[in-house]
């Protein structure tokens, strides 16, 4: 799960990281007492999505950029009533956009250098990672792929946590001395504490900065949440913002359906997260574009079946479904009698190839071939996902 | 022989009571698996039932595993009390751990993992199908099946599988069997980003293990378990390995089901992880449909039997 910028420095905050002032608004009244609370002066209006590449979007009107410094709040002012409910595109927001429903207003530091820090779990150690540059508001990738010597990992023991002599390393090698120093330890105590606490998937600040009064302060934050421990941290699970989450996806997540978007004409629904993937690959293979992912999990019920049709049926850029279907332990027969009531009550008039394999599969296909309905079989993956490419094509 | 377990091996089921836990214990039951115990904390001294088979429940592991001589546990407890579960295994000084369960939290397992380093218990999950031993019988009944996966769709014989995602599993088991390959022993090794076996843990069993004749590997997008397997075999193993690698078609930075199974960098895609593949002399496999045929021809390149 993702938070946006404001409600993840106001986290930072609850665990002792420093950030520069700020409050949020999503009205252009709020927009006003938002301001109201902070100092005159240099400003910035930060658009709230949860996307990157914010400060190098253009917004649907024309408007460039959804971060921008302002001299005064009046200049604040006015360039965040451009930009609320306006929809800002950005390289990863995809074409549509997204709709900015919160600015985030904050004084403006005065920056003495730029850093990166970040806390992620290291795959092949299974241990968390501390990753730390000298390089900081530019692409990470592009540092560790260009200058490697300039990122510092540490990897912390989940047996001892955070070790002294680490913290002294990561600050050592970020060049600081002196008050910079003292301060930039304890941020970064402060900001392992908060990974470690929240169930934090990632926490990554770029840039972290100095200030010429020897501040160490956190100027972004983008903060993402382990979605398997969220049954622990009710207060996190408030925090999350359904305006950012694809509709199609929700409803998906209701019926334990664990559904993504793609943009693809052949909409595929396949039981098990491998086989879905490699479903999407096959149709790929043989020419055709996969419209999603969609994993209906070991039981695939009659009514998850249907809400998926639903689902499915939903997004017009869907020219044809493949069911791909393992019966390992489950009756396909009894998916075969789901699928084909799906179809009767959602009406499906698009090209349907259905693949079924495994327990009792005889009595499946018997079921699908005496339901009347215009559904094509494929015997293997690789027949089904040839099917149903020729069937849109 | 096989890796792991065999089909004398004697299992206990940790959360025998659960819905989920009891249904495949009784799957298991019904395919010949040595299920000697249960364990559910508060339920010892009762019985758990199916068909003519009476399997005593225990409150702890070490308790079960005391009177019955399991040396095997399956794990079937509910996310947030799976890490403890595993613990509780390890403590008992069991040989292997298998955890079926879905959804444990990440820090859980890291400390998990860290907890179990250095000790005798092998940890394999979580979120797995687990592990089958294929039988001699009808439908390869009297094997051995820990955890969730179909037990009739293998065959004993001399093909080692293994494979981070379940139904992808099935596929190749299935395409085996049908062309009367059979299978020494078949291993899920999950799908999260911090899990107890890796593929190349399983690799070195298989390599060392004499009635495995070839292999076949299928991981996913994320990470860069596949290629520390394909880099050791290429060094390391003269048998025929066939591989697959799921997720071509994922975007980057979107989770695909599977919690490790997301892009993050440039070596964890689906692309380059072939690319290694192809570069260790693993048989690549077009498609899952073509998994089989693809270890067929890498057996007959090495001039192997596999049948």
């Amino acid at each position: 799960m993702n938070i946006h910028e404001y409600q993840a420095k106001a986290l930072f905050e609850k665990f002792g990281v420093p950030v520069p002032r700020g409050a949020a608004a999503t009205s252009a009244a709020e927009l006003d007492t938002a301001l109201a609370s902070l100092p005159e002066g240099p400003t910035m209006v930060k658009s709230q999505i949860h996307a990157g590449g914010r400060g190098k979007g253009t917004f649907t009107d024309g408007f460039k950029g959804g971060v921008k410094f302002c001299k005064t709040k009046a200049d604040a002012r006015e360039i965040a009533g451009k930009m609320l409910n306006n929809t800002l595109v950005t390289i990863q927001t995809g074409p549509a956009g997204r709709k900015v429903q919160t600015i985030y207003f904050t004084v403006a530091s005065e920056i003495k250098k730029e850093y990166y820090l970040a806390i992620l779990l290291d795959r092949a150690t299974s241990r968390p990672v501390i990753v730390a540059s000298t390089e900081g508001g530019v692409e990470i990738e592009k540092v560790a792929h260009d200058t490697p010597e300039k990122i510092t990992k540490v990897f912390v023991d989940p047996a001892y946590g955070l070790a002294d002599f680490q913290v002294r390393e990561l600050v050592a090698s970020l060049g600081f001395a002196g008050a910079e120093a003292k301060n930039a330890a304890k941020l970064i105590r402060n900001l392992y504490t908060c990974y470690w606490e929240t169930d934090a998937a990632m926490v990554e600040v770029n840039p972290l900065i100095t200030t010429p009064a020897g501040e160490v302060l956190a100027l972004d934050a983008k903060v993402s949440f382990d979605d398997n421990a969220l049954f622990r941290h009710p207060e996190l699970v408030a925090l999350r913002d359904l305006n950012e989450e694809d509709p199609k996806e929700i409803e998906a997540s209701k019926y334990s359906l664990s559904y993504i978007a793609l943009d693809g004409n052949i909409a595929c629904l396949v039981n098990g997260a491998g086989l879905a993937m490699s479903t999407m690959d096959i149709i790929k293979h043989y020419g055709g574009t996969p419209a999603n992912f969609l994993d209906v999990g070991g039981g695939a019920s009659k009514d998850q079946v249907i809400a998926a049709f639903k689902i499915i049926l939903g997004d017009p850029n869907v020219k044809g479904i493949l069911v791909n279907i393992f019966g390992g332990i489950m009756d396909c027969n009894v998916i075969a009698t789901g699928i084909v009531a799906a179809v009767k009550e959602v009406g499906l008039s698009l090209p349907l190839v259905v693949r079924l394999e495994g327990n009792n599969v005889a009595a499946g296909k018997a079921t699908l071939a005496a339901s009347g309905l215009a559904l094509v079989s494929g015997d293997t993956m690789a027949d089904a996902a040839q099917k149903i490419v020729k069937l849109v094509a | 022989m096989s890796i792991l377990i065999t089909p004398a091996t004697k299992i206990l089921i940790q959360g025998i009571t659960g819905e989920f836990g009891a249904r495949h214990t009784r799957l298991s039951l019904d395919y010949g698996t040595q299920v000697v115990a249960g364990v559910t904390p508060g339920k010892g001294g009762q019985w758990f039932e199916h068909g003519t088979h009476r399997v005593p429940i225990f409150n702890s592991v070490a308790d079960a595993a005391r009177a019955t001589g399991a040396t095997v546990s399956a794990i079937f407890v509910p996310p947030p009390f799976a890490a403890d579960a595993i613990l509780e295994g390890a403590d008992a000084g069991l040989e292997l751990a298998v955890a079926i369960t879905e959804g444990i939290p990440i820090r859980d397992m890291v400390r998990v993992k860290r907890a179990m380093q250095g000790g005798s218990t092998r940890l394999v999950g979580p979120n797995c199908p687990g592990l089958v031993t294929p039988g001699t019988g009808k439908d390869s009944f009297g094997g051995c099946r820990i955890g969730i996966a179909p037990g009739y769709i293998h065959k004993k014989g001399h093909v080692g599988v293994v494979s981070r995602s379940g139904t992808l599993t099935y596929e190749a088991v299935y395409q085996l069997t049908v062309k009367n390959i059979g299978q020494s022993t078949c291993v899920g090794i999950g799908g999260d980003p911090v899990n107890g076996t890796s593929h190349l843990d399983v690799i070195k069993l298989f390599n060392a293990d004499p009635e495995t004749h070839g292999m076949i590997l299928i991981g996913e997008i994320g990470g860069t378990a596949e290629v520390e397997a394909a880099r050791w075999i290429k060094a390391n193993c003269q048998k025929p390995v066939a591989g697959f690698i799921a997720g071509a078609t994922a975007p980057a930075g979107r989770r695909m089901g599977h919690a490790g199974a997301i892009v993050g960098g440039e070596e964890d895609t689906a692309a380059a992880k072939i690319a290694v593949f192809r570069e260790c002399g693993i048989e690549v496999a077009a498609t899952p449909s073509d998994l089989a045929d693809a270890l067929l021809r890498a057996a007959k390149a090495r001039g192997v039997t596999l049948s």
